[in-house]
């Protein structure tokens, strides 16, 4: 027992030392030391173990630990023997079956050498639990060897003999491992001396054997039937049209989990065969396969167990094959009372609008049943599509309910007829019980809303929504009116006055209204036309009082009517002369809302700004050109030493920063060559500082001047490569080529200040490390980099390996100044990140008050535009004025996702500190955080059995954080509590 | 042939006093026992003299299961259980338990205190009828005596709604109650397994209407009273206490949360106070939504509803105002009514239907100038809406309910004859199943074809499968051998090791498995064929236990042949 003690002992402290490796960079000769320690303790434990519980225990023991690759075979042999020669316990021949699995799934190791013995161990073995899971385990390793053909082969007749047991389990290993490793191009050879009697055909193909079990008497194995012929589908395999009828049969099982599996199968088949035809039992009609199983699937729409009814009614949404005339069955539901023909109140609403008495008050009896029915012809029974959405949207479930907003959308998306249909079905889902399904049927009514227009009812069902107390909901809405397309200038003044309900109601929903006004004069320049002098309240013959300017509703009504001047000229005739004062400081105040207009006579904003923003994609076209051509100037330059290439670059950033600013849709593009190109001036300019000649006592200034254009360069670097989305693999290189030489420049000034080589020796070290880094990380695209800094330390590397620091030191000074001007390929789309916050706005002079040692909750609104993953980047810092910094990452559902590359931040962040006497200031501001191994480009992780030989640590990992947004202040004062 | 019995003592071809006899498999049940709301003499109650003309009920009921609280289900429970007499079980879900002596006391009050009527149930009896009550949950199988259960499903419709599985053995009958496939407001959509009883007896209220989407209406209503308030009107929504009540209320108040709405809106108190507080307590019972929440907020505790006292009906301003009764044709509702009804800026919403010559029904058609009792007249300006609320399954609801359940005959009750002959036709029409339509007091007998089960010895499974084969189909029969044993009341299937017959099937299995290599036969005259070679098995009747195996084989076949008396001299292995 001591012995086995000590040897477990032994072993223990070497795998503590495995997992300290990849930190201290032992050497990697000590670990092979632990190497056979590993299955000679488990045989000994093994030998030990006196009865099964014991042999469990030490198995469960060894389960929890890591087994090298190189080990594996040598413990699952340990684990086979023991299996075939002690064992008589189950529970001990499974962890053994389950542990040889598990085994098998290890990182470099290939589990061909043990398949026969997992095999052979089937044959003896009489536990149905220990069978399944041998099977299980023989899956496993079927799936970790895809490619040899042999042992496939025979893993399939091994599924194939067992597939006869009478235990589930069994049947539904067998039939997960026919699904996992079944070839259809390859007929199964059921041998025909098998014990099985059964005889027919000797070869059969794994879908046929497949679905013999698809009519199994355990729910279960009906289930794996199905689930493993999906597998084969996932494979790659196309399913045979014949198990189509079987199909639609299991969709009458009694057990949910066969009637989901089957639904999942049917549209399977329903993709496949779109076109096929079917004949519709009991008559002599035939349809296509697609209508058939659309049929079929809407009928589970209405099923017993709501998990299948959320499936069908996913899987509708995808069935774009559909005809339509069964289609807009699903929304159709013939209603009657007492036998008589009634009208929806949707048709009901329809025709009061169509007659032109819309909103009259309802009476009694309004909907009073009209014709008698035939009641031969009324089909209670939904016959194939009838009505499954109805269904859907009315269920208990909200789950199903929201699948089938889905389904609809996406049906509608493909359909503008069928959108046309589901749009009062989808309206009346704006009054859902849960808040959830209300916004859904919301951004699904936007996403539709090309096919379709409102209605002056239906509009003013969506716009009743407005005063919901969710702003969610509210914005939702407003981003909705945005896209639709309303009928008649009453329907305009309908959404105008609502809208600004909504404001006095809301006051904070300010931006979003206007902003969805915006849209609505844009879309409908005609209808706001005859609204004009209404709107703005002008009369022929008197002048009115000039409304106030400061108002949001008289800016919001401005808003519309601007937008829609843009592309009715004649409507400027209308404005009064205030009005033309409001354009030119709206124009100012508020650009994004309030477009460029042509006004007749009134040249108040002639020249510069109309030119730049005037017509807009030529614009857009000659601005590129000119970014194109700057730095086709630059890239003349050969090296920036020569006379006049830095007041060239100098004019050339200033060009481009302006450039930037004009033109929006450049502008990521011209910051990011702007400052890539600074970056250069800077490094260029470090280098040229006299430095270099004059002993090192006297160049103490000139020393801290070049130091703090490093810092600024490496600062610049990060910014480039996390700040914009979009770049290449090509423009990564080049700025990690910048931020090579800056740290290259950066050891030259150390050692020239630093006395003593010690010092150097780490920091050489780690240069050396990122060149190397650098190659393996950009090999592709080493081949751009002639003549560069990079390439010529390449070409002497093996010496700087070798040298000693202050060699090095010398290497580098000579190469970065003879290294040449790298040239930048400009990118086709970049986006710099950015963010606005919009609240706390920073106006307000009331302190927030509350007492010191509690907490004040701060509501934070900001928008973000092309940030990549702003889940795990984005970042709130708090500065306090006592130079406290706090940073509080945003739980990530705090970010919405209004559009495509624009996140909203609506957090609250909690503010708290000691007592002050007065109200002060503080920070808030965004922050991008990045750490530099998780750049776009950084190789994979080694796996954790490589660390062991691997490279040195690519790169220290350096995390840091970049300003998002300029910094908004707060006033706050915490106060001492009251005894 | 076993058959099941079914006769409505109310309900049938009719709305109202709901009461059916079941008899099934020995057991006579009774389902609902309510009274009929259009009747104020003996028709009121059912007819309990069908049962026995005299005596108690106790000895001919096994039990009383009640569906849920409405009158026309459980009016007359005090009356038979206390002045007919019966003494066995009640069967009620909880809240139907809580709710229902609340409603019973306040039909006897109308009664006998308002009406003056005698020869009632009083209180005390309504006590102790009560205390006759096992309560039951939901999925809960509960075991009446030895083969009588009864299990309650889900049924929407109002609270604590039930429908109710009743089993005997293998016969089954499924009572549906009222019930609603659409979910509300405040409570789910029924929902029952594929149990496919013999019997399935469900409502069919609207066996002839398909309804509009529930959404449209809620819609409307909500628009209505938005508009109203925000115009400074008052908005009286007359309301019988339980029921829609609160569905109207969950969907005011919500309605009001999400629109931030500041309008007040009272509840004419009395009954409705204590129902409340039981819709609070069963809170398992209410809708997904409502379930979800209430560990935040239980929606019952309304934030906006408060109680009404009649001074505020003069208050200035906008407000809502639920009060009873219904139909406008006393109390409450209807001195608000006359209070508002001058000015056309409120608004009088219906959500019901309202019987003829009641104040509600004249409104609803129009009338603009009314009489009050007899004297004044008042003139009507406010403006009427009605919404119709109802929990009933309409007809497709009903189709989808008996294809959740796969019943094997239909009978329908609880609706007018005549539209049950349209849903009847449908029914046979569309599930091929046959459907009956009993009046009251006619019997229907429906014959039932129960499967007997049988315990079969582990042993003889095992062989059975050892003898191989497929795997034993569920749809197909299989024949096998054995000794069936009938005692007390148990059926054994046994594993006979002493026929002859088995004997040689016995061996001609080990036969098969050790000779692999050459022919082996069983016939049918009861021989086992080795190549040419002859087993028989035979025995006396004296000692069937000693079995006398005869091998014949010709001289050509020597070898073989003692191969196999040696081999079969050994015995065979203990598997078989």
């Amino acid at each position: 027992m001591m012995a086995a003690h000590l040897k477990k002992r032994v072993y223990e402290e070497f795998s503590k030392v495995v997992q300290q490796h990849p930190l201290e960079e032992v050497p990697a000769k000590k670990l092979r030391l632990t190497k056979p320690s590993k299955s000679a303790a488990l045989h000994l434990d093994l030998c030990k173990a006196t009865n099964p519980t014991d042999a469990l225990q030490y198995l469960l023991q060894f389960a929890r630990k890591t087994v090298e690759a190189e080990s594996v075979e040598g413990v699952a042999r340990i684990l086979l023997e023991h299996y075939y020669k002690q064992e008589t316990d189950t529970s001990v021949r499974l962890k053994i079956a389950s542990l040889l699995g598990l085994l098998s799934k290890t990182q470099g190791f290939s589990p061909d050498c043990i398949v026969d013995d997992a095999i052979s161990t089937l044959n003896n073995e009489k536990s149905h639990q220990v069978l399944a899971q041998l099977l299980d385990t023989l899956l496993v390793i079927g799936t970790q060897l895809p490619d040899s053909v042999a042992i496939t082969q025979r893993l399939i007749e091994v599924a194939c003999k067992h597939l006869s047991d009478t235990y589930f389990g069994v049947r539904n290993k067998c039939l997960q491992l026919l699904g996992c490793l079944g070839t259809v191009d390859k007929p199964l050879t059921k041998e025909s001396d098998a014990t099985t009697g059964t005889s027919g055909a000797p070869t059969r193909d794994v879908q046929s054997v497949i679905s013999d079990y698809f009519a199994d008497q355990d729910p279960r194995v009906r289930t794996a039937a199905i689930k493993a012929m999906l597998q084969l589908h996932d494979r790659g395999m196309k399913l045979q049209q014949t198990i189509y009828n079987q199909a639609c049969k299991l969709l009458n099982d009694d057990y949910e989990q066969v009637r989901s599996a089957a639904v999942q199968m049917v549209w399977v088949l329903s993709q496949l065969y779109a076109e096929s035809i079917v004949p519709i039992p009991s008559s002599n009609e035939e349809i296509r396969l697609v209508d058939d199983s659309f049929g079929k699937i809407c009928h589970m729409v209405s099923d017993g167990s709501w998990v299948v009814r959320v499936q069908a009614a996913k899987l509708l949404g995808s069935m774009l094959q559909v005809s339509p005339h069964f289609l807009e069955q699903t929304l159709d539901k013939k209603l009657m009372s007492d036998l008589r023909r009634k009208r929806t109140a949707h048709e009901r609403a329809k025709e009061l609008y169509a007659s032109g008495e819309f909103s009259s008050g309802r009476r009694w009896a309004d909907d009073a049943p009209k014709e008698k029915v035939d009641t031969s012809g009324v089909n209670l029974i939904d016959s194939g599509a009838c009505g499954a959405f109805v269904h859907g949207l009315e269920d208990e479930m909200y789950e199903v309910r929201t699948a089938s907003v889905e389904a609809l959308c996406l049906l509608a998306q493909s359909s503008a007829s069928f959108a046309e249909k589901c749009l009062d079905f989808l309206v009346d889902m704006f009054n859902d019980e849960i808040e959830e399904v209300r916004l859904q049927s919301i951004h699904a009514l936007r996403q539709i809303s090309i096919h379709i227009t409102l209605r002056e009812d239906q509009l003013d069902t969506v716009l009743a929504v407005l005063e919901d107390s969710s702003r969610d909901i509210r914005e939702a809405l407003h981003e909705l009116l945005c896209y639709t397309n309303v009928s008649t200038k009453e329907c305009i003044q309908l959404a105008l006055l609502e809208l600004l309900k909504n404001l006095t109601k809301y006051p904070t929903d300010r931006n979003s209204v206007w902003k969805c006004l915006k849209f609505l004069g844009v879309r409908h320049p005609t209808l706001v036309l005859p609204l004009v002098p209404e709107l703005l309240s002008t009369h022929p013959y008197f002048d009115t009082p000039e409304p106030d300017m400061d108002d949001p509703a008289y800016i919001a009504v401005l808003v519309l009517v601007f937008n829609a001047a843009k592309s009715c000229p004649t409507m400027s005739a209308l404005f009064s002369d205030h009005t033309f004062r409001h354009y030119a400081y709206l124009r100012d105040s508020l650009s994004h809302l309030v477009p460029q207009l042509r006004l007749p006579g009134k040249k108040l904003t002639s020249g510069l700004g109309s030119e730049a923003c005037g017509p807009g994609s030529g614009s857009v076209e000659s601005a590129r050109l000119f970014l194109q051509d700057s730095l086709a100037h630059v890239s003349m330059l050969q090296s920036l030493e020569a006379p006049g290439a830095q007041d060239l670059l100098d004019f050339t950033i200033r060009d481009l920063q302006r450039l930037g600013e004009l033109q929006t849709e450049l502008a990521g593009s011209a910051d990011f060559c702007a400052t890539y190109l600074r970056c250069q001036l800077l490094l260029t300019k470090a280098l040229q500082e006299k430095l270099w000649n004059i002993a090192v006592p006297l160049c103490l200034k000139q020393n801290a001047m070049a130091s703090a254009a490093v810092k600024q360069i490496l600062e610049e670097t990060y910014k480039l490569e996390f700040l914009y989305s979009g770049l290449e693999t090509r423009q990564v290189a080049t700025i990690h080529h910048v931020r090579l030489q800056a740290k290259a420049l950066q050891l030259v000034l150390t050692a020239r200040t630093k006395r003593g080589v010690d010092p150097l020796i780490g920091i050489s070290e780690k240069f050396i490390q990122e060149v190397e880094s650098f190659q393996r990380l950009f090999m592709s695209e080493l081949p751009h980099f002639q003549e560069s800094f990079v390439e010529k330390l390449l070409e002497v590397m093996p010496r700087l390996v070798a040298c000693k620091p202050l060699d090095l030191v010398k290497i580098l000074q000579t190469t970065l100044r003879q290294s040449g001007f790298l040239h930048l390929k400009i990118p086709e789309q970049i986006h710099r990140a950015s963010a606005t916050i919009i609240e706390p706005t920073g106006e307000s002079d009331n302190p927030l008050r509350f007492t010191t040692g509690l907490v004040v909750a701060l509501d934070i609104d900001a928008t973000l535009e092309h940030v990549q993953e702003p889940q795990n980047t984005v970042k709130v810092q708090v500065l306090y004025p006592d130079g406290q910094a706090h940073i509080i990452h945003p739980k990530p559902g705090d970010f919405r996702h209004p559009g495509p590359g624009r996140v909203r931040l609506i957090t609250q962040v909690y503010l708290s500190h000691s007592a002050w006497t007065e109200p002060c200031q503080i920070e808030v501001r965004l922050l991008l955080a990045y750490s530099s191994s998780t750049s776009k480009l950084s190789s994979p992780k080694p796996a954790w059995n490589e660390s062991t030989e691997g490279l040195p640590q690519t790169e220290s990992s350096i995390e840091g954080t970049i300003p998002l947004s300029k910094p908004v202040k707060v006033f706050i004062m915490p106060k001492l509590a009251r005894r | 042939m076993p058959e099941i019995k079914v006769t409505p003592l109310g309900a049938g071809q009719d709305v109202g006093r709901s009461c059916i006899l079941v008899s099934i498999g020995g057991k006579n049940i009774m389902l609902d026992c309510g009274m009929h709301m259009g009747y104020n003499d003996d028709r009121r109650f059912p007819d309990f003299s069908y049962i026995t003309q005299n005596g108690r009920l106790t000895e001919f009921l096994d039990c009383v299961i009640i569906s849920h609280f409405h009158l026309d289900h459980c009016g007359a429970l005090p009356y038979m259980s206390e002045m007919v007499g019966y003494d066995g079980p009640i069967y009620m879900t909880h809240p139907t338990k809580a709710i229902c002596p609340i409603l019973l006391e306040d039909f006897r009050k109308i009664t006998v205190d308002k009406k003056g009527e005698t020869n009632f149930f009083t209180s005390q009896m309504i006590k102790d009828c009560m205390k006759k009550v096992v309560p039951i949950n939901l999925h809960q199988t509960v075991q009446v005596d030895d083969e009588l259960e009864i299990k309650a499903y889900y049924a929407g419709h109002v609270l604590g709604a039930a429908m109710v599985q009743i089993k005997v053995g293998a016969e089954s009958v499924v009572y549906t109650g009222d019930y609603n496939m659409t979910p509300d407001r405040h409570l789910g959509a029924a929902w029952i397994d594929k149990c496919r009883p013999d019997i399935l007896i469900t409502e069919s209220t609207y066996a002839t209407t398909i309804r509009d989407s529930k959404r449209c209406r809620e819609r409307d209503f909500l628009k209505k009273v938005h508009e109203t308030v925000e115009r400074g009107g008052k908005v009286l929504i007359p309301v019988f206490a339980l029921g829609r009540a609160q569905e109207l209320c969950i969907l005011l108040e919500t309605f009001w949360e999400r629109m931030n709405l500041k309008a007040p809106i009272y509840f004419s108190t009395g009954l409705t106070e204590k129902a409340n507080h039981y819709y609070k307590l069963f809170i398992t019972w209410t809708n997904q939504k409502i379930r979800k929440t209430f560990v935040q907020r239980n929606m019952f505790e309304f934030k906006h509803i408060k109680a009404f006292d009649r001074t505020y009906a003069d208050n200035p301003g906008p407000m809502v105002v639920f009060a009873t009764p219904g139909m406008l044709h006393a109390g409450q509702s209807l001195q608000i009514f006359k209070k508002w009804a001058g000015n056309e800026k409120n608004m009088v919403i219906m959500p019901g239907y309202c019987v003829q010559g009641t104040i509600g029904h004249k409104i609803l058609n129009g009338q603009k100038k009314l009489e009050i009792e007899g004297r004044a007249t008042l003139e009507v300006k406010l403006q009427v809406e009605y919404m119709s609320f109802s929990a009933h399954a309409d007809a497709k609801g009903i189709m989808q309910l008996i294809r959740m359940a796969e019943p094997r005959n239909i009978l329908l009750v609880h609706g007018e004859a005549k539209k049950m002959e349209f849903l009847k036709d449908k029914i046979e029409q569309e599930f091929n199943v046959s459907c009956f339509m009993p009046a009251n007091g006619e019997t229907t007998t429906v014959e039932t074809n129960p499967s007997v089960p049988v315990d079969i010895s582990l042993n003889l499974l095992k062989r059975e499968m050892a003898l191989g084969g497929p795997l034993p189909d569920p749809k197909k029969p299989r024949t096998m051998h054995g000794t069936l044993i009938m005692k007390d009341n148990s059926l054994r299937l046994l594993q006979d090791p002493h026929s002859d017959a088995d004997t040689l099937t016995r061996i001609y299995t080990h036969l098969k498995s050790v000779l692999k290599a050459y022919t082996i036969q069983h016939l049918p005259d009861g021989t086992v064929m080795v190549e040419s070679i002859v087993i028989k098995v035979s025995s006396t009747a004296e000692e069937p236990n000693i079995k006398v195996i005869l091998l014949s084989w010709s001289y050509q076949d020597e070898e073989l042949g003692s191969f196999l008396s040696t081999l079969l001299k050994k015995g065979l292995p203990a598997g078989l």
